[in-house]
């Protein structure tokens, strides 16, 4: 079972809705659902960020431990992003290792936070080639309502932004580095569904999508990282447009990532 | 690596524990029922610093076929720790602590459910641990029982369950982590409050056999605190006195 059956009828509904502009749940076609965002969650973690997205509900954690650097990044920490879909998130999940959906969840997250150069990883060096700080960032998606990449990525970057490295608990001089977050990535999702492009899917919607555009942007507006998704094709004029709405709608969310942290 | 320090004395002079409570009280819980849209079922349980969230999906069909029951449901329990939840980052994935926490909750918590009113379906319970300061088996299986309520599925009585143990030659409610990782024994224990019949029982440290009745009755009075609480949870969401 990798799929959740989802009546016709209902289908049709919600694709006749979005052709006349409308969703729903009464959202306009560009319009998120509502952001909650709960930081320093976890005590026992060194960052962590609890995010709900409408239904959708996600919570992060950043650990962070010493560490060998990689050998051809002597001079750098190091940042693994994992993303995991609890099976207590949707009837269709199973518990066991990241599956397809996980992994590309995890890439994309980390991709907007490498890429923007959120972390200078620089400044994680505690002695080159001997000694770094390892950053691992877990995604826990708890309730899928739709649009994962989108809160997994406020997540992520909410948790880090709160994070602060636990020198005393590694014997570290606190003057040598710092977690400075120097950017907000944020990603924004566009689902084709007919003539409509409709953002911030519910699964539901998801389900009804043709194709998928997910784009990331950095404080500056620069856009740090794309992954297009799910079968079917977009036009490069679609792009433009995902491109340019994106960026604006980024600039919406990462106020409010701001407000509430 | 973060070290649980060892106090000098669990017990002040004035019979008060290092976190400031009573030898037989609970510490601060709060229990809210229906917490995520897409299960059948859910809770949210605090307990200290415990944070954990149950789901229940079903009664629903078996994958695969193989382990259904003719005649009865079965429950499948799966306790899982999030990376993040405990002081060295745990690495994801099961382990022999989980799978072992996962099969004795899942037997405690099917003694409760009238499974044979569900013949070749499953129950499926998911317990994830945001973050865990001792006490997280029995505060899942609080948490489970109630996602189980929630989800419409009949039970005989919900599952309340806590742990007592033994520091500084005295027996005390609910091992928080100093007394979980220094203290003398641990005993978890869970029960159907009502008929007060015990479905989850284990120890591990050493104790006499008056030590071992004792530290029941109290593990019980836990449960019973813990049960209005549960009680509590499910009446605030779905009304009733």
């Amino acid at each position: 079972m990798d799929e959740e059956i989802i009546a016709e009828i209902e289908k049709d509904y919600i694709f006749d809705l979005i052709q006349k502009g409308t969703r729903s749940d009464e959202r306009n076609l560009e319009e998120y659902r509502d952001i909650n965002i709960e930081t320093n969650y976890v005590k026992k973690a060194d960052g962590s960020a609890k995010v709900s997205l409408g239904d959708t509900k996600v919570v992060t954690g950043v650990k962070m431990e010493t560490g060998e650097p990689f050998e051809d990044t002597p001079d750098q920490g190091v940042l693994i992003t994992n993303a995991e879909l609890n099976a207590m998130a949707s009837p269709v999940y199973e518990p066991g290792p990241p599956g397809k959906e996980a992994t590309e969840i995890s890439r994309v997250v980390d991709r907007g936070i490498r890429e923007s150069e959120a972390i200078d990883l620089k400044s994680l060096c505690i002695e080159e080639g001997e000694e770094v700080w390892m950053v691992f960032v877990d995604v826990h998606v708890i309730d899928q309502g739709g649009n994962l990449f989108d809160v997994s990525m406020i997540s992520a970057i909410s948790a880090l932004l709160t994070a602060e490295i636990p020198y005393e608990q590694y014997d570290k001089d606190p003057e040598a580095t710092s977690l400075n977050i120097n950017t907000i990535p944020v990603s924004c999702t566009a689902l084709k569904c007919g003539n409509g492009i409709i953002y911030d899917p519910t699964y539901i919607e998801e389900r009804i999508g043709e194709t998928r555009l997910t784009v990331i942007t950095d404080s500056s507006e620069n856009i740090v990282g794309m992954q297009k998704g799910l079968g079917g094709s977009w036009t490069q004029e679609e792009i433009k447009e995902v491109v340019k709405t994106s960026t604006q709608k980024g600039k919406e969310i990462r106020k409010t990532i701001k407000s509430s942290i | 690596m973060v070290k649980v320090e060892k106090p000098d004395e669990f017990i002040d002079e004035e019979g008060k524990r290092v976190d400031g409570r009573d030898l037989n009280e609970l510490r601060p819980v709060k229990i809210e029922a229906n917490v995520l849209n897409r299960a059948d079922g859910s809770c949210y349980i605090e307990l200290g610093d415990n944070k954990i969230y149950a789901a229940v999906y079903g009664p629903r069909e078996v994958h695969p076929r193989h382990l259904q029951e003719p005649d009865r449901a079965i429950v499948r329990y799966k306790y899982s720790m999030a990376p993040f939840s405990v002081s060295d980052r745990k690495r994801p994935g099961p382990g022999r602590r989980s799978k072992e926490i996962s099969k004795v909750s899942e037997e405690a918590l099917e003694s409760a459910i009238f499974l044979e009113k569900y013949p070749k379906s499953v129950i499926d319970v998911f317990v994830e641990i945001v973050e865990s300061a001792a006490g997280t088996r029995t505060t899942s299986l609080t948490a489970a029982s109630v996602a189980c309520a929630d989800a419409g599925i009949p039970m005989r009585d919900l599952i309340a369950s806590c742990a007592s143990g033994k520091i500084d030659e005295e027996i005390v409610l609910d091992l928080n982590e100093p007394e979980d990782n220094h203290g003398d024994a641990d005993v978890p224990v869970a029960m159907m409050p009502r008929t007060e019949d015990i479905t989850l029982l284990q120890m591990d440290g050493d104790l006499t056999a008056e030590e071992i009745d004792e530290a029941i009755d109290l593990a019980k009075e836990g449960c019973k605190q813990l049960y209005e609480e549960q009680k509590n949870a499910l009446k605030s969401k779905y009304g009733g006195k």
